[in-house]
């Protein structure tokens, strides 16, 4: 499918991460390397704990890393004399438990980001937070805060707020589990529509592999602790995708070749039987 | 299918060594502020008292100038601490913190747990339990002297009224947050009340046991404190920590007010300590965070 | 699509606080709770009056009951001098409230950007933590003779008492409540383009408001705490030299009059406390209000 974005392409070089907490090293990321094309929805599938957020942390520039480097777009995020990428609001991130803060409305909340970034005014921000809000179907819960209401609207409109940054990629740090499969549908549905609409290349961790296949232009499945990316896996479903692809003969074949290499390495994970990371 | 076809030009870098505990240690970066923070304290406090011995009188800053400075007070504790004297209020202070503290936790945590258990309790002696907490235990004082023949036991009274209230409080707090679905997994599994009881709710309260023992040991610090200070030097219910510091104030040696409140600093900080030993022994499924 | 007609009926105005408050207590005027907790303040009065009035049991006999009290807080002429009517009464409570609006206020003044910069900077709680925890240990009273000697006059040394007790309960908490805030809303906040101080103002102090103000209701109990501690040793004035110079000039009555007014002094401050967080954390009252708590 021809994409026209030619922003976000994010380029991950042989990184590797060494946890040295009080002298005990953890290696959570050993020698990955993964390209990630401007505009591609690019799933990350593996074992819990196995080193994924940390990747992710490295991109958003929450942690350093030891060695390798991450590139967006041709500029360097990271690498050798740079351990910690600086955090900016081209990479925005979702996060796994949540983080709209609740002691804002969703207005507020949403219209944070233009107003600490200098961009426009308060009240320019509050008006345009409100408009997306609307637009995602929150119109009438933007003067609430997020302990009012539910948790998929509360995700949708952390969705909205990383977009009306404009950003280059959206990170997604499995922003669904806590969900019932019914709702979570609901919210995949929203992504790919926003998906479509704005094309921001997508780096999305998850467990649910029929999930992944689903949603995904690629699905990059890495193994372990140490993480490194065991496989990836092309899906070549044209969008707009409906439920009614997951019954395709092709889904079945994709789901069965993820599945495999996946079995394996969650088996490790699972015998290994090592506490999450941060 | 596509395989990332760049080959590792690099490499991983090899797992640093691990490092002693020394090491860590001494890399502590925290530590060695802390260091700094104390030593820049008392080195200030040394300058700041002693300034106008430097400068003459009319250079004296206020309130600092009048406290002994450190070297002096480390003087005067060496020449206490040989005396019978200052170690027999050490033990008498202990003696009453330790009485007051046990049966204030021996009347208290059943109480506590009753009213958290029992709803009809709870309605009926809350209130008034209520209505008596925010009396702060010192202005029991007058009345406990009044009512308890001797100074010991008015001493003896405000001390256990000082940590009950706290302890209570806690166990009333703590046995009402505990997770009803713990209750429900032991009901299903044939558990009698007894063992609910027993097995559920007591262990747990226990963390707020211990918050509630931790605070309660503080207030109890003070109580005894203020005890032996206002009702101190009779012929009974004197001596302990509290009437060291008070006998100092009145002899007017500075330096020995100073030793008595970093004894009882150590005393206190001995017994919570003490606490959270206990704490951690009675609760080994907390220790790991 | 038939969401307005299948949505619940709109309320078409947010129930007040008072119409939620009636209806409330009409809620509960149906259950057995208020019944017995009259009854059981009932008998703790009873107990009071029979112990000390009553039967005259011996050595209760010497503490007066509360027909005595109750009549003597409420009489034109108090035979022991302190009564509501009574400029002298509210003079020792306006002074004691004095002096715990000043301590508390220097306290919260300080011990607030205290606890929140230690918690938000790790070099400031390296350098200042060590320092707190040094002097934490040393109970309030056995800083009793050395304010004296360190402060000139009546005033001073009571309000630097009861200053320093709310002082380290409050940074503490602060301290405690900045740990508190989860590491994402930093994160997201970081990602946003916030400067250090756009997290300060919009994460660090929001986030840390709940553990403040419970760290000030605790605050200001230790300040009175201290306070009473300070006013029996060394006042001119207020509840706790009241308490003490009854106690010395031999009439009981005041005294009983004095704790009471306390617990009750104390109690109000502590609401008003409470009512100024709920009124600022808005947000934090609304979830909390539908988590059914």
């Amino acid at each position: 499918m021809p994409n026209l974005n030619t922003r976000g392409a994010l380029s991950i070089r042989n990184v590797t991460k060494i946890y040295d907490p009080e002298g005990v090293n953890v290696m959570a990321v050993k020698d990955c390397s993964m390209e990630i094309a401007a505009g591609e929805v690019c799933m990350i599938v593996g074992p819990s704990g196995c080193g994924k957020t940390t990747l992710l942390n490295a991109i958003a520039g929450f942690h350093s890393i030891t060695s390798g480097e991450i590139l967006l777009d041709g500029e360097l995020l990271c690498g050798p004399g740079k351990p910690k990428a600086d955090q900016g609001a081209e990479r925005m991130v979702v996060f796994q438990h949540g983080a709209l803060f609740p002691w804002k409305t969703l207005a507020q909340n949403v219209a944070y980001g233009p107003r600490v970034q200098g961009r426009s005014s308060k009240a320019e921000a509050m008006e345009k937070a409100r408009d997306m809000l609307a637009e995602a179907g929150l119109g009438n819960v933007t003067e609430k805060y997020p302990g009012e209401v539910s948790s998929g609207m509360s995700r949708r409109a952390e969705i909205v707020r990383a977009l009306i940054n404009d950003p280059k990629v959206l990170l997604l740090d499995e922003p669904y589990r806590a969900m019932d499969a019914l709702t979570k549908s609901i919210m995949h549905e929203s992504l790919l529509e926003t998906y479509d609409r704005t094309k921001v290349t997508i780096f999305f961790i998850i467990h649910d592999l029929e999930e992944a296949i689903f949603l995904g232009d690629k699905v990059h499945i890495v193994t372990t602790r140490p993480c490194q990316l065991k496989k990836t896996v092309e899906v070549n479903i044209p969008r707009p995708r409906s439920y009614q692809t997951q019954s395709s003969e092709e889904f079945r074949h994709l789901m069965e070749e993820v599945n495999e290499a996946v079995h394996e390495e969650a088996i490790k994970a699972f015998q290994a039987g090592e506490r999450e990371l941060a | 299918m596509t395989d990332i076809a760049q080959p590792s030009h690099t490499g991983a870098p090899a797992m640093p060594k691990k490092r002693s505990h020394l090491q860590n240690l001494a890399a502590n970066k925290s530590l060695w502020r802390g260091i700094t923070a104390i030593a820049v304290f008392l080195v200030i406090w040394e300058i700041g008292a002693r300034w106008d011995e430097w400068f003459g009188k009319e250079w004296m800053i206020p309130g600092i100038g009048l406290i002994p400075p450190p070297s002096d007070v480390f003087e005067a504790w060496l020449k206490v601490l040989p005396k019978p004297g200052y170690w027999n209020s050490w033990y008498q202070s202990l003696t009453r913190v330790l009485s007051g503290f046990l049966s204030a936790m021996i009347i208290g945590i059943p109480f506590g747990l009753a009213l958290a258990v029992n709803k009809y309790f709870r309605d009926i002696f809350f209130p008034p339990f209520e209505i008596l907490r925010p009396i702060p235990p010192l202005a029991w004082v007058p009345a406990s002297l009044i009512f308890w023949p001797t100074n010991e036991m008015s001493i003896a009274f405000v001390t256990f009224l000082g940590a009950f209230f706290t302890i209570v409080i806690n166990v009333v707090g703590g046995a009402r947050t505990i997770d009803v679905r713990y209750l429900r997994a032991a009901q299903s599994m044939g558990a009698s009340q007894w063992d609910l009881f027993s097995k559920i709710i007591l262990p747990g309260t226990l963390p707020s046991i211990f918050t509630g023992a931790a605070v309660g040991m503080g207030i109890t610090w003070e109580v005894v404190l203020a005890a032996e200070m206002i009702s101190g030097g009779g012929t009974q219910g004197g001596g302990g920590l509290g009437f060291f510091i008070w006998n100092s104030y009145m002899g007017g040696s500075l330096e020995q007010i100073v030793v008595g409140m970093i004894s009882i600093g150590i005393a206190g900080y001995l017994c919570s300590s003490a606490i959270r030993m206990l704490g951690d022994w009675f609760m080994p499924w907390r220790r790991l965070f | 699509m038939s969401q307005a007609t299948t949505a619940a009926p709109q309320r078409t105005t947010a129930p007040t606080g008072f119409s939620m408050f009636i209806y409330r207590l009409k809620k509960s005027l149906l259950t057995p709770d208020p019944y017995l907790t009259v009854f059981g303040v009932a008998l703790w009065l009873f107990t009071w009056w029979l112990l000390c009035e009553g039967l005259r049991v011996d050595r209760f006999d010497k503490i007066p009951g509360p027909v005595a009290v109750f009549s003597e807080l409420f009489s034109r002429t108090p035979f022991q001098g302190i009564s509501i009517f009574k400029s002298e009464y509210y003079e020792h409570i306006l002074v004691s409230c004095q002096r715990i609006l000043i301590a508390f206020g220097i306290a919260t003044g300080v011990g607030v950007p205290l606890g929140l910069f230690m918690g938000w900077s790790k070099r400031i709680r390296d350098y200042a933590f060590p320092i707190l925890e040094m002097l934490r240990p040393i109970p309030i009273l056995a800083w009793v003779p050395l304010s004296i000697l360190m402060f000139p006059g009546f005033e001073a040394p009571v309000i630097f008492l009861a200053t320093l007790a709310s002082l380290f309960v409050t940074t503490l908490n602060t301290m405690l409540g900045v740990d508190s805030i989860d590491e994402a809303y930093f994160r997201a906040a970081g990602c946003l383009g916030s400067s250090n101080w756009d997290i300060f103002k919009n994460v660090v102090v929001p986030g840390a408001l709940p553990f403040i103000f419970t760290g000030l209701q605790i605050s200001i109990g230790v300040a009175w705490f201290s306070l009473v501690a300070a006013e029996m040793v060394s006042g001119d004035l207020g509840l706790g030299y009241l308490i003490v110079d009854s106690y010395m000039n031999n009439v009981t009555v005041p005294m009983v009059i004095g704790m009471i007014t306390l617990g009750f002094v104390g109690w109000i401050t502590s609401v008003m406390v409470r009512m100024l967080g709920n009124w600022l954390m808005q947000w934090h009252v609304k979830a909390l209000a539908l988590q059914g708590r």
